[in-house]
């Protein structure tokens, strides 16, 4: 079959990227001292990524590659555009803590870009196949940046759990894709979404049982209650820049591609998967907001934190609505800002002695760093949803999503949690404001401090101006048909 | 009696549901582990193959041979990872992977 180079176009992003990746790799293997090949693999690994974001701005309308299977739509360039900055921001955050560690190493941009190239495929996968291609390259190359750090015990054992509990949730992501194309005989989603709206699809126990087994798979990758059980661990265990990764990226791209495998295909059978996707956003809020007020070490703070905010925009994802998609796409965007800035903050948590990661350590950072506790503070404000900051938006439109597919006891329980969730945030507050100084921590790199100032600006001056973030992914969710 | 597609997804998902025990009771070595998770990557490859020659559909085929590349780099790293936490350890025991709690 004579292939036209032009069908490759779709995928053009994806490709720059894996190139501009396996070119880093040559430049890391071989020249200069250690460090400096470190420093200049990244911020090279930086310029990759905005050469791919130019290119996928580049693109309109809906394009189609590898026979279908690989799609770039609106909704997958709003969806990579974010992972790329995330991208990014992990590789600028991880120069510093990595020197500083003696683990400065040009492996850590180049796992971060390959990972990021999976991602990317997971988010325009319109197949089987491509969709577990894509999360296999993404998970492989997160496996070994959780162990990245050879001889801390604690990274590597973060790496062996997550391997362990990612290699069965791949398993059964897996068979879930075997029964799907054992009971309708085609990967492609399209084939799929036929065989799902035909009549009788609803009592095919061969599909429903694909279904549920490939949910469960990617609640495993999104960290879902009940299928969160890595998350702490690896998010303690791991690195701190490789946890700021893991707590943006990946989540996103698991998430967009569970946004897409249940509109697209299975959008036929939303009475089945919806009381599954509520179920999961129920337990992940609750879980969320009542296992982290026990926590003492922030990076653990945070994994609750995160299984909490995916319960959030599994709410949007549960109207199953375009509504809902969007609410979805603007919450992602928020959280991944929030995330980053906080992540910077606790970069930023480093005495002589190395860094720290117990709450008690920020006690009265107010007196001792004044910018940083502030910025801190709108962070967490924004995490709990306090108006007027840019968490508070985001949990709005979900829940306006939830109210208006009339999921009213979903969004009521979703408030009450985020009522709940508040307490844990609100107490770092306290710590940093109200009790005694601690020793000031020592400066951190200037480029830490613009993720966190940035971060920081947005969530306060989002309300100011929300119009751009609600329009493109306003046009991004009209990519599904509802 | 002929052999027919249900004996072959019978035995897959004997194989499946025993890998998915193999790593959840399995209290004694890693490398079971990473077995175990063989175990249940190639029953997916015999229910591939199987629904492939039902559907007289290659996709299926292609689809496990996929599987099979990736099997094999999952379980390169996962050895990888294993040689760097024995290293840290000295020990590949499940028991003893506790540094966290949870």
């Amino acid at each position: 079959m004579p292939v036209e180079l032009t069908s490759y176009t779709a995928a053009l992003p994806e490709i720059i990227l894996a190139a501009g990746a396996m070119v880093l790799l040559m430049l890391g293997a071989f020249g200069a001292e250690a460090d400096e090949r470190a420093d200049r693999v990244g911020w090279l690994g930086i310029l990759v990524l905005f050469v791919t974001g130019v290119a996928l701005l580049s693109q309109t309308g809906t394009e189609r590659a590898f026979n279908d299977a690989f799609i770039s739509d609106p909704f997958a360039r709003f969806v990579k555009l974010l992972v790329l900055v995330g991208s990014g921001a992990a590789i600028v955050l991880s120069f510093d803590d990595m020197r500083r560690a003696h683990a400065n190493r040009y492996e850590t941009p180049v796992l971060i870009l390959l990972s990021t190239v999976g991602m990317m495929m997971m988010i325009s996968a319109n197949d089987l196949i491509a969709l577990y291609l894509g999360l296999e390259l993404q998970s492989l190359a997160l496996y070994v940046l959780a162990a990245i750090r050879r001889d801390d015990v604690r990274s590597s054992e973060a790496g062996m759990k997550y391997f362990v509990l990612g290699a069965l949730s791949s398993g059964m992501l897996l068979y879930g894709a075997s029964l799907l194309y054992g009971y309708t005989g085609t990967t492609t989603f399209a084939g799929i979404a036929t065989a799902a709206a035909a009549p009788g699809a609803a009592t095919n126990l061969g599909l429903i049982a694909g279904l549920v087994f490939l949910l469960v798979g990617l609640a495993f990758k999104i960290s879902a209650v009940p299928f969160h059980m890595w998350t702490p661990d690896v998010y303690e265990g791991a690195p701190t820049p490789i946890t700021a990764f893991f707590a943006a990226a990946p989540k996103l791209a698991a998430l967009a591609l569970l946004a897409r495998v249940l509109s697209e295909p299975f959008g036929g059978m939303e009475v089945q998967w919806q009381k599954i996707v509520i179920f999961l956003a129920i337990a992940s809020m609750l879980l969320g907001a009542f296992a982290a007020i026990g926590q003492t070490n922030i990076k653990r703070l945070m994994a609750y934190s995160s299984i909490g905010h995916v319960g959030f925009a599994l709410v949007g994802l549960a109207a199953g609505s375009e509504e809902g998609i969007q609410s979805l796409l603007i919450y992602l965007a928020i959280y991944l800002v929030m995330t980053l800035g906080s992540f910077a903050c606790i970069l930023a948590m480093r005495r002589e002695s190395g860094p720290v990661e117990e709450i008690s350590e920020l006690s009265g950072l107010a007196e001792t760093d004044l910018p940083m506790a502030f910025t801190l503070a709108m962070l967490l404000f924004s995490l709990a949803g306090v108006p007027p900051l840019a968490g508070f938006f985001a949990k709005f439109y979900v829940f306006a999503a939830a109210v208006k597919a009339e999921l009213y006891g979903l969004a009521i329980i979703g408030v009450l949690s985020s009522v709940v969730g508040a307490f844990y945030y609100l107490r770092i507050v306290k710590v940093m404001f109200f009790d005694d100084a601690k020793p000031a921590f020592t400066t951190t790199a200037p480029y830490v401090r613009v993720v966190m100032i940035g971060a920081g600006l947005f969530v306060l001056l989002y309300a100011i101006y929300p119009s751009p973030l609600i329009d493109a992914a306003a046009a991004a969710a009209k990519s599904f048909s509802f | 009696m002929e052999i027919g597609l249900a004996h072959y997804l019978t035995v897959a998902a004997c194989l499946f549901t025993l890998g998915m025990f193999g790593i959840f009771l399995n209290r004694k070595n890693v490398i079971i582990i990473l077995m175990s998770v063989e175990l249940m990557l190639l029953a997916v490859n015999i229910n591939l193959v199987a629904f492939s020659h039902f559907h007289a559909d290659l996709i299926g085929q292609v689809f496990a041979l996929f599987v099979l590349t990736v099997a094999a780099a999952e379980s390169a790293i996962g050895l990888a990872i294993i040689v760097v936490y024995f290293r840290n350890r000295g020990s590949i025991a499940v028991e003893d992977i506790n540094m966290m709690k949870g």
